[in-house]
């Protein structure tokens, strides 16, 4: 560390090079090959069947949810969806190797790290169709998932917000003397935000126990990681702010949970951040409002489908004899079973009360918003036909 | 003349623009190859090449002071933000820099060719963070141009003139009527003057005023209300700074009567400096207290966004009101 204050011996040269590139190139963590066989050297973390098979089932879960509500969006029962196909070995994996007391804040894409914590496909729902069971109280898009009780922090649309606040939060942690840590995750085009650096730096000299997750799945909406960085990726800025920092095969979920579970164990014991850069591709569509085909290519995107990180990790399980086909497509059909009757149950309940529109604003509504209220309500009353709303009754 | 919407227009402005001066130059996220999520940037890359219309990195703050260098220097940026509830980790670069460069300089460097285009407002199922109309936060800046279209010959002809022009411009655009909105557009160059309302409909009893989406809907309102006999001039104010304050205070001293409709929260937003300069300047005229019918002071909402919305019902009622009192 170079501090000008003490000018011990600097390392000297005596040419002008500027230095191009990174002191060495950064390895990526792999631990099963594509067939979901460990490779030979690697050593694989301590992980029982019955938490192999939980991962694998949120990871499928996950991707039944992603199915059934794109085609939600196509028949217009939900107004817009987002899929975290081709990440779901980064999310669950990573979130598979936290604590119930950690904190999770995520983007928007981790909705498995949700499913690994046990939300309910009602849960999922009840946020998807804006109802007034949703936590949220319906004033979100689809796909803003919160739960205090899972800690996971409500999601925000903008993006990167949740990185230096992983830092404030991690310290408070620190602060109240809990063994814990925050998991934020982002994607490497949110990376390019103030608020990344702002929240890495910040994290980096108040020393927050904090995992930094980037998902680097190649794009942005339309734009590729070619056009988003010239630099070895996300995983040498955090060598650059003295973070310790891992890059992992994203769909492999093994090297996931292995990284996840190192880096949790260094930032508690050590009170540090890490940083974790998952490489992987996000084969979904950006959201149901986007189209791929009009900047990528289908052939790109087979390459990555026969990386499929769900399917890697059945491959595992049945090498290791934990994979009963029978009963694994039993809980399938089960589950989307589930879904679909948890989905014809939650769009059918009603929105919040008219009277919630003016909560949460502030602790407490003042005068003003009161009388808004009021206004509004005697609108209601003057023009009784003119909304056509589904919202709960005052009082119900 | 060709039929476009609003978009289309936009996007025929951008074209024009760059076709004309060479130093225009169009960038964002995703604006490049892609032509932007909303496709306001389609094929203007393939056209003028990647050194002119260009991705960013996906960084507000980095967009806009990048923006202001190439401003400085003598380009003319036309740069996007993707949505207007993005724009505040840009409000620094705006505010400070942009607005202020030339006033810091005494006239020296100056970031008077810029243009900031940003979609904004609600009607799109959006949520608190696709939403916002944050244009009363600009207004309250001293140095920069706030302009807001109602269609697509308003779109492209202000935009054109807000390329052109030797301020800052940021142009809010109603991605609500980016599709819904459409009409005759010159296919020529031509340039609406900033700082210019229009006058849409003469009436006598009372004066609309709103801008951007929000024109559609006192137009609506306007028509309700000839039903019942009452006769309003309605006001597309186009420019919020500076504003016409000249055309509205003319309205106002004829009618008696004014309304103001803006979907941002009432609050601070800019029907209250309408509302102020009114009173003072058409103090004697008025007739009953001006009325503004805007968006509730809450974020803005999604499951209750009709209810949220300053409509064409509210804004009848309160001409009624307004005309009774
Ligand atoms: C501050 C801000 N700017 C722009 C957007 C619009 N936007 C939403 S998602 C997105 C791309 C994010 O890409 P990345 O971080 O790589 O995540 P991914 O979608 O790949 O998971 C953009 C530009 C936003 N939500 N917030
Ligand atoms: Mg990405």
């Amino acid at each position: 560390m170079q501090d000008n204050r003490q000018p011990a011996a600097p390392l000297l040269t005596h040419k002008v090079e500027p230095i191009s590139n990174g002191l060495h190139a950064i390895p990526m963590l792999a631990m099963l090959d594509p067939q979901g066989k460990p490779y030979e050297q690697a050593e694989l973390p301590e992980l029982s069947q019955d938490k192999a098979i939980k991962i694998h089932h949120a990871m499928v879960f996950t991707r039944l949810l992603d199915e059934r509500m794109i085609a939600a969006q196509r028949q217009g029962r939900v107004s817009f969806y987002l899929a975290c196909t081709g990440e779901e070995g980064a999310i669950v994996a990573s979130a598979a190797a936290t604590e119930s007391l950690d904190m999770i804040m995520s983007q928007y894409r981790e909705q498995g790290a949700l499913v690994w914590r046990g939300y309910t496909p009602r849960q999922f729902m009840d946020q998807l169709f804006s109802n007034h069971l949703d936590p949220n109280k319906g004033r979100q898009m689809p796909i803003h998932y919160g739960d205090k009780a899972l800690n996971f922090m409500t999601i925000s649309s903008p993006l990167a917000t949740q990185i230096p606040q992983a830092a404030g939060y991690a310290y408070g942690q620190k602060l109240s003397g809990q063994a814990a840590i925050t998991l934020c995750y982002f994607g490497e085009g949110a990376a390019s935000e103030g608020d990344f650096h702002a929240g890495l730096n910040m994290a980096a000299v108040l020393k927050c126990p904090a995992i930094f997750l980037c998902r680097n799945n190649g794009y942005a909406i339309s734009t590729p990681a070619e056009e988003q960085f010239v630099g070895d990726g996300i995983a040498s800025r955090g060598i650059g702010y003295g973070i310790k920092t891992l890059r992992v095969d994203g769909n492999d979920a093994m090297a996931m949970y292995a990284a996840t579970l190192k880096a949790r164990e260094i930032a508690i014991a050590e009170s540090c951040p890490i940083l974790i850069e998952a490489m992987t591709y996000r084969l979904a569509a950006h959201s149901t409002s986007d189209d791929p085909s009009g900047y990528r290519s289908q052939k790109e995107e087979q390459i990555w489908r026969e990386r499929d990180p769900v399917l890697r990790w059945q491959y595992y399980l049945q090498q290791c004899g934990w994979f009963d086909q029978d009963a694994h497509h039993q809980w399938q059909s089960e589950m989307k079973n589930t879904l679909l009757q948890a989905m014809k149950d939650a769009e059918i309940v009603p929105v919040a009360p008219v009277s919630s529109m003016i909560e949460d604003v502030y602790h407490t509504p003042p005068w003003h918003l009161q009388r808004q209220l009021t206004q509004l309500q005697q609108h209601l009353e003057r023009h009784p036909d003119a909304y056509d709303l589904r919202c709960l009754g005052e009082g119900e | 003349m060709a039929k476009m919407n609003l978009l289309q227009a936009v996007n025929h402005a951008l074209q024009t623009a760059m076709e004309a001066d060479e130093k225009v130059l169009v960038f964002g996220e995703d604006v490049g190859h892609f032509g932007g999520v909303f496709r306001a940037t389609s094929h203007l890359q393939e056209k003028f090449g990647k050194t002119r219309c260009f991705n960013t990195p996906l960084t507000e703050q980095g967009i806009v002071g990048f923006a202001n260098g190439l401003a400085s220097q003598g380009h003319k940026p036309v740069a996007e933000i993707q949505f207007a509830d993005y724009i505040y980790p840009a409000f620094d670069q705006i505010v400070n820099e942009t607005a202020k460069a030339r006033y810091r300089s005494g006239g020296q460097f100056e970031c008077g060719n810029l243009t900031i285009r940003a979609p904004y407002g609600g009607g799109i199922a959006g949520g608190h963070y696709h939403s916002q109309s944050p244009e009363s936060f600009f207004t309250h800046v001293p140095g920069i141009r706030v302009v807001i279209p109602r269609g697509p010959y308003q779109a492209k002809g202000l935009l054109l003139s807000a390329i052109n022009s030797p301020d800052p411009v940021i142009f809010f655009e109603p991605k609500r009527l980016y599709r819904a909105a459409v009409g005759e557009v010159p296919e020529e160059s031509y340039q609406l003057p900033l700082g210019i309302a229009e006058v849409l409909r003469e009436g006598t009893d009372i004066s609309l005023v709103a801008w951007g989406a929000q024109v559609e809907v006192i137009v609506k309102a306007a028509d309700m209300a000839a039903e019942k006999g009452i006769s309003c001039e309605v006001i597309d104010l186009q420019s919020l700074l500076p504003w016409d304050l000249e055309t509205v205070a003319t309205s106002v001293t004829k009618t008696g009567r004014l309304l103001i409709n803006h979907e941002a929260p009432v609050t601070s937003g800019f029907g209250a400096e309408i509302a102020a300069s009114i009173q003072q300047e058409c103090f004697l005229s008025l007739e009953a207290p001006i009325s503004r019918v805007c968006g509730l002071d809450t974020p803005f909402p999604l499951a209750h966004e009709k209810l949220y919305m300053p409509d064409h019902l509210k804004t009848f009622d309160a001409i009624v009101a307004c005309v009774n009192y």
